[in-house]
């Protein structure tokens, strides 16, 4: 099969800058995504995972059209659309829709559920009034909101029902992509199993495919396939999920994993306390940026921007010294 | 081991207009010097207000209305506001989840550090108070103590101010440290090495520790004791190896099972039903057993609390389960 029709978005060389002020006659560049290259395939996951202010969430955004990219081509559906507006997308804009982590700003608060649930559907297809309940009422189903439920407000609901909500409201229009970004970190322990168990059934019964943005190591291990490792704007490791967890390279996954707590290798190692910061965005070194950082380093290192090395096999991997 | 602090059948009620909420409801535990305990449990559950009830902390319409905190020999619920505002940041400090609120915005770092120590040490002078400020923070890593400390809280980043909360909570050496989700919103790499330094230095000074917290991989790295809670009681307590690796009671065992683990994989994830009750509408009976998948008409009467394999469990189905 040629590489378009298995891979539903291709993003390439994509670009996000920010113009920062530094002072009243200064302003500087932030680069919250340099050169991002990340295909996602139809049907699997690809998780995103970073600290803050790696630009997991710009590249969302981007995605999604809420930004618009400077540089660079987002492939979905042949059409390039890393430079519109969500206006200017057209049709492609209802087969991407969004997932955001906090379902207490994400719902509109004076809505109805049977509203907020409508509005894609009215603005997206031709369906006549009753059509459109009869969809309501199947993505109800699909996503175990109570029929009773459609005339109550989204205060009326808990944490995890409201994300209920809004993962219908996503897949109501049947989108080919769903980025879900954090969707269960503003979550309870007991309520993040249910969304993700609901994610997880969804996507095998109506074949959706998921950008996951999350900080959430031991999530990413549960429902990835595919997974890319940010810092500081750029992919550092891409691999499958079984390349980046069974034999990390990159010594900043290494230094990531090793500092998620595990219930069931709970050892607190000294080795945490040499992991430093991750530096400023604004004004970042000429040589590989993990640098000030990096057990490995040495003066290769500084002297210039290291490529992300394909090493063959899907695996990809930014570091000299690997 | 000596006895640092027992609570005895704490209550902290709130009189709200909907109704009494109890939210800390008959709760009992103690800490032995160099001893840290974990109170986990979902949000609502009562693990905060226990944490500012140690200290009385409660606003109106929230009051302590029974039960004993003995801390050394003392008993807090009976001291005057200025006996227990000459313990706080004391004998006893408190570090909460935001360290961005609990800095003050328009004063240098250092003044802030150094009127800690003053105000409990009238007769330090302001250069001992300077030197043992700057001795703090190199303590919790902060890169150049002496120059940061004519730092403002905003020109610090998030992990930096949660050092120099820290280095304030522990300037007076405390005898017992009480920590409300203090990494929650932090990174995961700086997470890990505020928790390292947490537990080193509650070791290191012999004070004691209470770990307030929703992350039960985090209690599993950090604490000697575990208390779980659940709508405002205490449902199972005892020893980290017993409580995370044998629990007992059936919300222990399911907040533990539905946990993605880093090394194992599952389609599936285990999910506790439902979602925890209001505390003005709590089930008849024990609080949990709308969600239990063991409970029956026995389980109409709240359960005592029982002495089973070295743990306190409140349960009726705990030996038919196990």
């Amino acid at each position: 099969m040629p590489q378009s029709q298995t891979n539903i978005l291709k993003i390439e060389n994509v670009e996000k800058i920010f113009e920062i002020k530094v002072s009243s006659f200064k302003s500087k560049n932030l680069y919250a995504l340099n050169k991002i290259t990340l295909d996602v395939e139809r049907g699997k996951t690809v998780s995103v995972v970073g600290e803050s202010g790696c630009g997991k969430t710009t590249l969302g955004k981007v995605v999604s059209g809420l930004y618009q990219a400077e540089k660079g081509t987002i492939a979905f559906h042949d059409q390039d659309i890393a430079h519109k507006k969500p206006q200017q997308r057209g049709h492609l804009q209802k087969d991407i829709q969004m997932i955001f982590q906090d379902p207490y700003s994400s719902l509109n608060p004076r809505k109805k559920v049977k509203d907020i649930l409508e509005q894609p559907l009215k603005i997206h297809t031709n369906l006549n009034r009753e059509e459109r309940m009869e969809a309501i009422e199947k993505t109800c189903a699909d996503v175990g909101i109570d029929l009773g439920y459609l005339s109550r407000y989204p205060h009326q609901f808990s944490g995890g029902q409201r994300q209920r909500i809004a993962i219908a409201r996503a897949i109501i229009l049947n989108p080919d992509l769903v980025i879900a970004d954090e969707p269960i970190s503003a979550l309870d322990v007991s309520i993040q199993a249910q969304v993700l168990n609901l994610m997880m059934d969804l996507q095998e019964k109506l074949n959706l495919t998921y950008l996951f943005i999350t900080h959430d190591i031991s999530v990413v291990k549960h429902l990835s396939d595919y997974v890319a490792v940010m810092y500081l704007g750029e992919i550092v490791e891409y691999g499958t999920k079984e390349q980046i967890f069974s034999n990390p390279q990159h010594p900043y996954t290494k230094m990531l994993f090793l500092a998620v707590p595990d219930i069931d290798n709970p050892v607190l190692s000294e080795k945490v306390l040499e992991t430093g910061e991750i530096p400023s965005p604004i004004d970042l070194p000429d040589g590989c940026y993990f640098a000030g950082r990096c057990p490995l380093k040495d003066a290769d290192c500084e002297k210039e921007h290291p490529p992300l090395l394909d090493k063959g096999d899907q695996y990809k991997v930014r570091c000299i010294k690997v | 081991m000596s006895e640092m602090l027992r609570v005895e059948n704490l209550k902290t009620y709130f009189d709200t207009r909907k109704g009494l909420v109890k939210a800390v409801d008959g709760i009992s535990f103690s800490i032995n010097k160099g001893e840290i305990l974990g109170i986990v449990g979902e949000s609502g559950a009562g693990k905060s207000i226990t944490g500012f009830s140690l200290i009385n902390l409660i606003d109106s319409p929230g009051e302590i209305v029974d039960g004993s905190i003995l801390f050394n020999d003392r008993e807090l619920t009976q001291l005057s506001e200025d006996e227990l505002s000459k313990i706080r940041g004391g004998d006893i400090s408190m570090i909460f989840q935001d360290p961005q609120m609990s800095l003050n915005p328009v004063i240098t770092i250092g003044k802030q550090l150094i009127e800690t120590v003053t105000y409990h040490n009238s007769e330090t002078s302001k250069q001992d108070a300077h030197k043992k400020a700057v001795e703090m923070l190199e303590l919790v890593g902060m890169p150049a103590p002496e120059k940061r400390m004519a730092s403002y809280p905003h020109q610090l980043s998030g992990g930096m101010k949660q050092r120099v909360v820290i280095a304030m909570a522990l300037i007076n050496s405390p005898k017992l440290l009480i920590a409300d989700e203090p990494t929650t919103a932090l990174d995961v790499t700086i997470q890990a090495q505020i928790l390292f330094l947490m537990k080193k230095l509650t070791k290191e000074f012999g004070s004691s520790l209470v770990l307030i917290t929703h992350d039960i991989a985090v209690v599993a790295q950090m604490c000697d004791k575990i208390a779980v809670m659940y709508a405002g009681r205490i449902v199972e307590y005892g020893s980290n190896k017993d409580i995370l690796y044998n629990p007992k009671h059936p919300y222990t065992k399911g907040l533990i099972q539905c946990l993605p683990k880093l090394n194992e994989e599952k389609k599936r994830l285990y999910q506790i039903p439902g979602v925890m009750p209001s505390l003005l509408h709590l089930p008849e009976g024990c609080y949990f057993s709308d969600r239990c998948p063991f409970a029956d008409e026995e389980c109409k009467v709240y359960p005592e609390t029982i002495t089973l394999e070295g743990r306190l469990v409140s349960c009726h189905k705990v030996k038919q389960i196990s």
